[in-house]
């Protein structure tokens, strides 16, 4: 009967692209989506993951997310370093500066200032110079797509001078970065070399980097620094998903996103379901002709299932395709990279895509349950 | 009100049958007391206007309708005492069904239509179809095993559905109008299929219809109206008695 019940599917071509359309098209609207939106949210809090050195963020006691944090005076970082538990810390400084180029034009950069000793949170992945160059004079790294945004179309040029705040900057090496969420350039210097490229402040540090010693629980380190400075310390985990909810809570990005995902999956339903509806309508009378020669309700529940469930599987495999060589595609463009299809959005719409199908064949389901098999006597 | 005189041999047997439909002041009678005796090795015409009852009658008989009250005996089972699904095992092991609009799946060809009961019965597909294959030969389809029912013309459409109807060979044939949507000659020929294909010592054969011009073709043929059974004839087929004297209140 599984036979039958494909040849019933395919042997309409029209009707049958159709329905594996409409779920491929729903499936590449929610896990494109889904997947855009996730990697937008996480870029918001990209600097956190980045940030492989240490453990512990320790900020001012109100900041929300990354991009909000005042600056501290120095003397927390002693009190920091005094705390039981803490193996290490050291000073971090992340601010917006204006960069202004070697033929007059200006770009917003994203300044962080490493601890000029230990180089803490530098780069990790070098695509041109060197991070030890970055205790050169005037030196300054910058990730790729900030160098593509500041130097279009440009080969990477070793030692092109510019300057932040009328202060000499010496580019000593390009990086690869995770794209933040405003999508501007970063650029690594020492904690120092920030200091003078943020002139007339009196402080310039805003987070404190540190790392618990060794078999302590990072939690507990933090409940110490918190106790005993006022500070507030977050492990990175807990700091990433600070910035996330904030970007969730007080932006209109899930609600956009939400409703084109939505979107994605009234559409898979209406049309899937409308199209399959209209399929077993119009197979009615072959339903109650194989009803009266002695099919049972069960095997034409999996018939109509297995019907569905090709459908979903053949459009929901597809609609990954798609959108897998959608993201293949704009990860070889430099501001969309960084941008993949991620196995929670691929599940995610697997269960949505699932639930389209559910929902198609119960309505088409019960139009043949309830289908009298005398109905095949009525002409 | 008829009066039963004979017959013991039955492969249908219909007493006091009483259809109705919906309630109150939609309740509608569409059998009121019927009794039918319908033997095996005759092809039996149910005849009769429209509305008079003969589709609910053939489909209580299927046993695709339940009777509101009597009791139909078929191929010695009593149909109103099996439950559902003993009664879709009946129907799919002794009745076969051919319909006035064929129902032909459309995606088949017409050896794998013609294979559906036996696959139904759990025949593999290949030794069903090849079985169907036999079948559509004997009805003269031998070169249109492979032609999807829209490469059919109505005649040959009725033929393939005849073999399916045939093809795990039923003790009970239940046709609906079979030459309600064939011309005259394409009627004939199906009539003809039937009475020499269909018809055996050990199958009934039951067609309604309402087509005076196959009326020859009947051994027994049935008349309804309003419901109830007001005639029943013996042709010259047969040399069984007449089953019913029929008389009117």
């Amino acid at each position: 009967m599984n036979w039958l019940a494909l040849r019933m599917l395919t042997g309409d071509r029209g009707k049958y692209l159709s329905l594996i359309f409409s779920v491929t098209f729903a499936t590449l609207l929610m896990t494109q989506q889904v997947s855009i939106f996730m990697g937008i949210v996480k870029r918001s809090a990209s600097q956190i993951i980045d940030m492989r050195d240490a453990d512990l963020w320790i900020m001012d006691n109100k900041v929300r997310f990354i991009d909000e944090a005042p600056y501290l005076p120095p003397t927390d970082l002693q009190r920091v370093r005094g705390v039981d538990g803490v193996q290490w810390a050291v000073r971090f400084h992340k601010s917006n500066v204006n960069a202004r180029l070697e033929d007059g034009n200006f770009r917003t950069v994203l300044l962080m200032g490493l601890d000029d000793t230990t180089l803490v949170g530098a780069p990790r992945e070098m695509i041109a110079g060197n991070v030890a160059d970055l205790r050169r004079p005037d030196a300054v790294i910058i990730d790729k797509a900030g160098y593509e945004y500041m130097w279009p179309r440009q080969p990477y040029r070793i030692g092109r001078e510019f300057q932040i705040l009328d202060r000499r900057a010496v580019l000593v090496g390009v990086c690869k970065a995770s794209a933040p969420f405003t999508t501007l350039p970063i650029l690594y210097a020492r904690f120092s070399q920030a200091e003078r490229y943020q002139a007339g402040q009196r402080n310039v540090m805003n987070y404190i980097l540190a790392k618990p010693e060794p078999g302590r629980d990072p939690l507990e380190v933090c409940r110490n620094i918190e106790q005993r400075t006022g500070l507030m310390a977050l492990t990175q985990d807990g700091f990433f998903w600070k910035t996330i909810d904030y970007f969730l809570g007080s932006t209109g990005i899930p609600i956009n996103f939400g409703i084109t995902i939505a979107l994605g999956f009234i559409v898979g339903v209406a049309v899937a379901g409308q199209t399959f509806y209209l399929f077993t309508l119009e197979n009615l009378k072959q339903f109650g002709a194989l009803k009266a020669m002695g099919v049972t309700n069960l095997r034409l529940i999996g018939m109509i299932l297995l019907q569905a469930t090709v459908v979903g599987v053949t459009g929901y495999a597809l609609g990954l395709g798609m959108t897998a060589a959608f993201f293949t595609y704009t990860n070889r463009i430099t501001h969309l990279a960084g941008l993949h299809m991620t196995w929670l959005a691929a599940g995610g719409v697997g269960v949505a895509v699932l639930l389209i199908i559910l929902i198609t064949s119960i309505v088409s389901l019960r139009k043949v349950l309830v289908l009298e098999p005398a109905v095949v006597f009525r002409g | 009100m008829s009066t039963i005189l004979t017959d013991i041999e039955s492969a249908v047997s219909c007493r006091d049958v009483v259809k109705e439909f919906g309630q109150g002041d939609t309740r509608t009678v569409a059998l009121s007391g019927v009794n039918v005796d319908i033997r095996p090795g005759r092809m039996t015409l149910l005849v009769g206007p429209s509305g008079c009852g003969k589709t609910t009658l053939i489909s209580i008989i299927a046993g695709l309708l339940n009777s509101t009250s009597g009791t139909v005996n078929v191929l010695g089972r009593d149909l109103s005492r099996m439950s559902g699904s003993e009664l879709v095992r009946f129907r799919q092991k002794n009745i076969g069904f051919v319909f006035q609009q064929y129902n032909l799946l459309p995606t088949l060809t017409a050896a794998e239509n013609a294979a559906i009961p036996l696959i139904i019965g759990g025949t593999p597909r290949r030794k069903a179809v090849a079985t169907a294959s036999e079948l559509l030969a004997a009805v003269g389809l031998e070169k249109r095993l492979n032609a999807f029912p829209s490469q059919l013309s109505g005649g040959q459409q009725q033929r393939v559905a005849i073999a399916r109807a045939l093809v795990h060979e039923p003790r009970l044939l239940v046709c609906d109008e079979p030459t309600a949507a064939l011309d005259a000659q394409s009627g004939r020929t199906v009539m003809e299929l039937l009475k020499r294909v269909a018809l055996q010592a050990d199958r009934a054969v039951i067609i309604v219809t309402h087509d005076s011009r196959v009326f020859g073709f009947g051994d027994q043929i049935i008349h309804m109206d309003d419901g109830v059974v007001t005639q029943v004839e013996t042709t010259r087929n047969t040399a069984a008695a007449p089953l019913y004297e029929v008389s009117h209140d």
